[in-house]
């Protein structure tokens, strides 16, 4: 038996488009495999090239990307979508582990496109709010033009704690502002030395939010966060996202702290 | 087994083997090199012994036969994708005791970490190995330092030696091919030291990651990448895809190499780069070969040939590099005593 070439992506049907910014939609697609939130696909696009997108939602046959029009592939990926398959390869990178929150309280701070690849493990504890101590999902966008997944609020409000916050709200806007870092402090977070904190964001952000969660009592163990790299192959063979002696689409994009702190570009 | 043949017989055998397999060696090239006045000596096809450069260093590394400075991947349509077929022949590569080390690095990566490369595989498991022994050490070779300097991994190793040539095969091939031939114990020749030595320091703590120590490097490096594509084990590659002109739905996704060292190696999206700064490549790519590797995988990535720095254009040294480093690693630690 040969094995199979992983470079040839293969054909996942559109089942859904939702759109939730001018540049940022979630693409459904047909997809039956064992995936987890924060494990990747490559998009893959004939003539365009490659993009690694992670797993913003996991359904009954289908698995979730939530794409940012920013490039090459992505801007192909918005204006062809009516073809109604894209090509995939993957999923790729380790995931989140929900076992490994499970039992304890969590507190999971996003910044912007990074709610995505954490989406998969709030839409599990806002559907199965027993299986931990406390869930509060503390976010922050840009501006309220920004904002993603704006359905899926609704139905977390009634189970989670939410807080929503924005950069820059516009004059219609009557929700909290400022920085997610701002709303760390007030935080009730019982029980310090086992609560989860899962920070994904961008550098700056994910830098800021886990020195304040380290301030307030977490412990380096208990916090997790996803990187990301430039990547090509997603398999360990273009060495392009790795980082000293780790490869961030093998050994991540998801790492512990205490690993996760030695990583240095 | 050990024979003593000649080079008429080998060059018989090379002619029959040329039905299954393009033969591999390191060639001189008369004034192709950096400067018009200067030879290259580079892998080519030979069909003659005559046509192996066995004084010289190779200035490239054999791994071009295993991994294609560019590779056709697959060929797509809209709707289709296929798997661009392999080469028909096998190939036999001529190559050193280093090189044959620098192998199992490509091996470690191609074949094991997350998992097996299939167009890899597929070369590899249809090239067999020659080895050429060294005499004397080369120019900037640190081999012994490296504990490359002898390979047990071969498939026959040969020599020429005025009219006659010596052959160990470890090929069934071979021995059946030289069956006639006069027996002879055969061992390779190999070299116990080297005018370069080099002392790689155990552990380089990450704060020395931003000592000014790289910054010469910084303003030396002009990001040229060749450090990279003469080394037999940098392995890194991009993919582009491309399209035929005269039916814009159907083209193919090729891999080319690409070089830590080059601009845009580590480019995002939203123009975000990692390592803008030359000497952070330098410091990526030093403590790739010398530390991370080897953390990973057990062993150095780094094989000692010393092509990196006979390529080098601003005659950056690697090895002293690596010496320089292993100073400032131990006045630092004494320092912090
Ligand atoms: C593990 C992982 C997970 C990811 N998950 C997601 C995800 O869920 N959703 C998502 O949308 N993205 C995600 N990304 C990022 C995504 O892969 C990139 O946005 C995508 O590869 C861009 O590809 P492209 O061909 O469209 O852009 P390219 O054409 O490659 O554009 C990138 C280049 O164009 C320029 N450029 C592009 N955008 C801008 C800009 N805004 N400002 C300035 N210059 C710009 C830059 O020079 C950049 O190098 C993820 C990345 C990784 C590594
Ligand atoms: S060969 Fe020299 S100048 Fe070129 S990238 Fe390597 S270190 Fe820099
Ligand atoms: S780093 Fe330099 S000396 Fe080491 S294997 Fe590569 S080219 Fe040879
Ligand atoms: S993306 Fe190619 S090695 Fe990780």
């Amino acid at each position: 038996m040969t094995e199979l070439n992983p470079y040839i992506p293969f054909l996942s049907k559109i089942t859904e488009v939702i759109k939730h910014t001018e540049i940022e939609f979630t693409f459904r697609m047909t997809y039956s495999g064992d995936v987890k939130p924060g494990q990747f696909f490559e998009v893959s696009l004939p003539k365009f090239g490659e993009a690694p997108i992670s797993v913003s939602g996991i359904g009954d046959g289908t698995v979730d990307l939530t794409i940012r029009k920013v490039g090459k592939v992505t801007d192909e990926i918005f204006e062809n979508y009516v073809g109604d398959t894209l090509f995939l390869r993957g999923p790729y990178g380790n995931g989140f582990d929900i076992a490994n929150y499970k039992g304890k309280e969590i507190l999971l701070v996003a910044g912007g496109t990074g709610l995505s690849p954490v989406k998969g493990i709030v839409d599990y504890f806002s559907a199965h709010p027993e299986d931990c101590k406390g869930f509060t999902l503390l976010v922050g966008f840009k501006s309220p033009k920004d904002m993603l997944f704006k359905k899926d609020f609704e139905i977390w409000k009634k189970n989670i704690n939410v807080i929503m916050t924005v950069d820059y709200p516009d004059e219609h806007y009557d929700g909290n502002c400022g920085l997610v870092t701002q709303y760390i402090p007030e935080l009730m977070i019982k029980g310090l030395t086992d609560a989860v904190g899962i920070v994904v964001g961008p550098p700056i952000m994910m830098k800021c939010t886990i020195n304040d969660l380290l301030a307030k009592g977490f412990k380096e163990e208990n916090l997790w966060i996803s990187q990301e790299r430039k990547m090509c192959c997603g398999i360990g063979k273009c060495g392009h996202c790795k980082i000293d002696d780790t490869y961030i689409c093998l050994d991540g994009p998801v790492f512990n702290y205490t690993k996760g702190k030695f990583l240095k570009d | 087994m050990g024979y003593q043949t000649t080079a008429e017989k080998i060059n018989a055998i090379f002619s029959d083997l040329s039905k299954d397999y393009l033969i591999y060696a390191p060639k001189r090239f008369v004034g192709d090199g950096t400067f018009t006045y200067i030879d290259t000596i580079r892998y080519g096809e030979i069909t003659d012994l005559a046509e192996i450069e066995f004084a010289e260093k190779s200035n490239y590394s054999f791994k071009e036969v295993l991994l294609p400075i560019s590779e056709t991947l697959f060929y797509f349509t809209e709707n289709e994708m296929k798997e661009a077929d392999a080469p028909k022949k096998g190939a036999i590569v001529f190559l050193r005791s280093c090189d044959l080390h620098g192998l199992k690095r490509m091996d470690t990566i191609y074949l094991e970490n997350g998992g097996v490369d299939t167009y890899y595989k597929r070369l590899r498991d249809h090239t067999k190995f020659i080895l050429m022994g060294c005499e004397n050490s080369f120019e900037n070779c640190f081999c012994v330092s490296m504990g490359t300097q002898t390979s047990e991994d071969y498939d026959a190793y040969l020599k020429v030696d005025g009219d006659n040539v010596l052959v160990d095969s470890r090929w069934d091939y071979l021995d059946a091919a030289l069956a006639g031939a006069t027996q002879a114990p055969v061992i390779a020749d190999s070299v116990t030291a080297n005018d370069t030595v080099v002392t790689i320091p155990e552990t380089v703590p990450q704060t020395l990651f931003d000592d000014p120590f790289w910054e010469e490097y910084g303003n030396r490096c002009i990001a040229c990448g060749r450090c990279n594509f003469v080394c037999p084990t940098c392995t890194c590659f991009t993919m582009q895809d491309i399209f035929y002109t005269d039916n814009g739905k159907a083209g193919e996704r090729r891999r080319v190499w690409a070089s830590c060292h080059v601009d845009g190696y580590t480019d995002m999206a939203g123009g975000h780069a990692f390592r803008n700064d030359k000497g952070q490549r330098m410091r990526f790519k030093v403590l790739h070969k010398v530390n991370d590797y080897k953390r990973r995988f057990g062993t150095h990535m780094c094989i000692g040939c010393g092509r990196c720095d006979d390529v080098c254009p601003e005659y950056i040294s690697f090895a002293n590099c690596i010496n320089r480093l292993n100073t400032l690693v131990n006045d630092t630690v004494k320092e912090e005593n």
